[in-house]
């Protein structure tokens, strides 16, 4: 992995990039003849790993992974992939043996003894749902000639827990939704997602706060409705709601506070093209006031991506990458504000 | 037939058979769960012949993970695949809840799962005929089915023996 290098999550052009920065497909699957991961002890989870990794690495799976043992991964270097979203926090911080495989371009990652046996996920830039969800359909199908799921026929695919039976799919957008928080209607974003059955959280996911304005928004129901019906509900109907939502708080915030906005916009760029010192909430909330801008044209030539790739590169985990794996916390603020002032000043 | 340990009618019988020995167990509600057998479902009557002796329970438990519904309800996670079927009515009031009513899986499944699905209904057809046989008191007739059973669990976690050969 090269933490250096742009995610490849913080594309420009990718589909409703404006407000939807990726999109996230997640797959739950349980081995037949074993007890759920909180069940097992530590000898069952290491033959469980060993018995995965195997099917994992099998040549036949199109696609090309590479296997990270967390067990003996020091805690900067699982604090780097929480940072770029290829395992939970969870997963980085409990003890028992676990790891994750990972695609070259980090795209698909699978995480091994998370909450479940396996926890399969892939990402793209943007809107792009069902290339995620074609993608993991392909690998389950192959891991599933190699590997007897718990599977119910009732319940569908068992999961450890109730809220993940039936398909054991999960389908999430991180959404940038400054306008919508400057115009005070999150709240009622918030009620509508309850309405429909999404689920809203942070930057992090399960327990996390929002921050720079991201939202993750995913399904709460993953039983009694197929892959397919999910998707579209997911594709065509929910995100693209938010999306007009958040366009249209937009247009209401240049049409009746222009001059207001582009004086914030400038101030935070200002502030960030000059600060020595910063804090990440601090850098997130004036990059997310700057995403906006390159949104709404107020800042060019500055790109969209090179904003994107910021978000991720000013995190503590990445910031010591940087330096070769060394960074103090009291230096981490000097080294983003350094990191930040040289990438706005172009 | 009458309980073992008290005057009771007797609900759960248990037949063993070892080297040709046969081993009968009759036992009433009250007495069957304090020596474990807490549930009176197909699955938990499967598993009773490594229960028998057993310290009293005094919540159910899954046979297979040893986790009792109370842990599950604390949770909210299930212990194991089992536990689906031997917490089967709670467990279903606990994911319809979870999941806004939900109720039935209707997505895909495993390229294999049609001949899952005919193996388990077998396997529902013997253990109707296993209850079948106790109530009739057939403890023999019992033990060969239990066997069958036995052979077709095994036969699904890909364990062989020489007998199936």
């Amino acid at each position: 992995m090269r933490p250096d290098r742009t995610p490849p999550l913080a594309r420009g052009d990718a589909p409703e990039g404006d407000v939807v920065l990726s999109s996230r497909v997640r797959m739950a699957r349980n081995l037949a003849d074993e007890p759920f991961v909180h069940r097992c002890d530590e000898l069952r989870c290491r033959r469980i790993v060993g018995m995965l990794r195997q099917a994992l690495l099998r040549g036949d799976l199109d696609e090309d992974l590479t296997w990270v043992d967390l067990e003996k991964a020091p805690g900067h270097e699982r604090q780097l992939l929480v940072e770029r979203h290829l395992i939970s926090r969870h997963h980085a911080e409990t003890t028992m043996p676990r790891g994750v495989a990972i695609a070259h371009d980090e795209t698909m990652s699978i995480m091994v003894n998370e909450e479940d046996h396996l926890r399969m996920q892939a990402v793209a830039p943007g809107l792009q749902p069902e290339r995620c969800l074609r993608r993991l359909l392909q690998l389950d199908g192959n891991l599933e000639t190699h590997l007897h799921y718990a599977m119910h026929e009732r319940w569908g695919y068992l999961c450890a827990c109730p809220t993940n039976v039936g398909t054991g799919i999960r389908f999430s957008a991180m959404v940038h939704l400054p306008a919508l928080r400057i115009t005070n209607e999150m709240q009622k974003v918030r009620q509508a997602a309850k309405d429909l059955h999404l689920a809203v959280r942070g930057y992090y996911g399960e327990g996390s706060e929002s921050s720079g304005n991201f939202f993750q928004i995913s399904n709460q129901i993953t039983l009694g409705v197929s892959e397919e019906e999910l998707l579209d509900q997911f594709q065509r109907v929910l995100i693209p709601g938010v999306v007009r939502y958040e366009r249209a708080a937009r247009d209401v915030l240049m049409e009746r506070q222009r001059l207001a906005v582009e004086d914030r916009i400038h101030r935070d760029l200002a502030l960030l093209q000059s600060a020595r010192l910063i804090k990440a909430d601090e850098a997130m909330r004036r990059l997310s006031s700057v995403r906006l801008g390159v949104c709404l044209g107020l800042l060019e030539p500055l790109q969209l991506e090179t904003v994107n790739s910021l978000f991720l590169h000013i995190q503590p985990a990445h910031l010591r990458e940087r330096l070769g794996g060394t960074l103090a916390p009291a230096d981490a603020q000097g080294v983003r504000a350094e990191l930040v002032r040289q990438t706005l000043s172009v | 037939m009458k309980c073992d340990l008290c005057n009771k009618p007797a609900v759960v019988h248990e037949v063993q058979i070892t080297n040709g020995v046969k081993r009968e167990l009759h036992l009433c509600l009250e007495h069957a769960a304090q020596q474990g057998f807490a549930s009176l479902s197909p699955l938990t009557m499967q598993a009773v012949s490594t229960r028998v002796g057993s310290a009293a329970v005094q919540s159910p438990r899954c046979p297979e993970c040893d986790m009792t519904f109370a842990q599950i309800q604390q949770g909210p996670h299930l212990g194991c695949p089992t536990c689906f079927d031997v917490f089967d009515t709670a467990v279903a009031q606990l994911i319809e809840e979870a999941q806004f009513g939900g109720r039935r899986h209707v997505g895909r499944r495993p390229a294999g799962a049609q001949t899952d699905l005919a193996a388990r209904h077998e396997s529902q057809r013997l253990m109707r005929e296993l209850e079948a046989a106790v109530s009739a008191e057939q403890y023999e007739r019992a033990a060969e089915i239990r066997d069958q059973l036995a052979r077709r669990s095994r036969q699904d976690s890909g364990i062989g023996s020489s007998e199936d050969a």
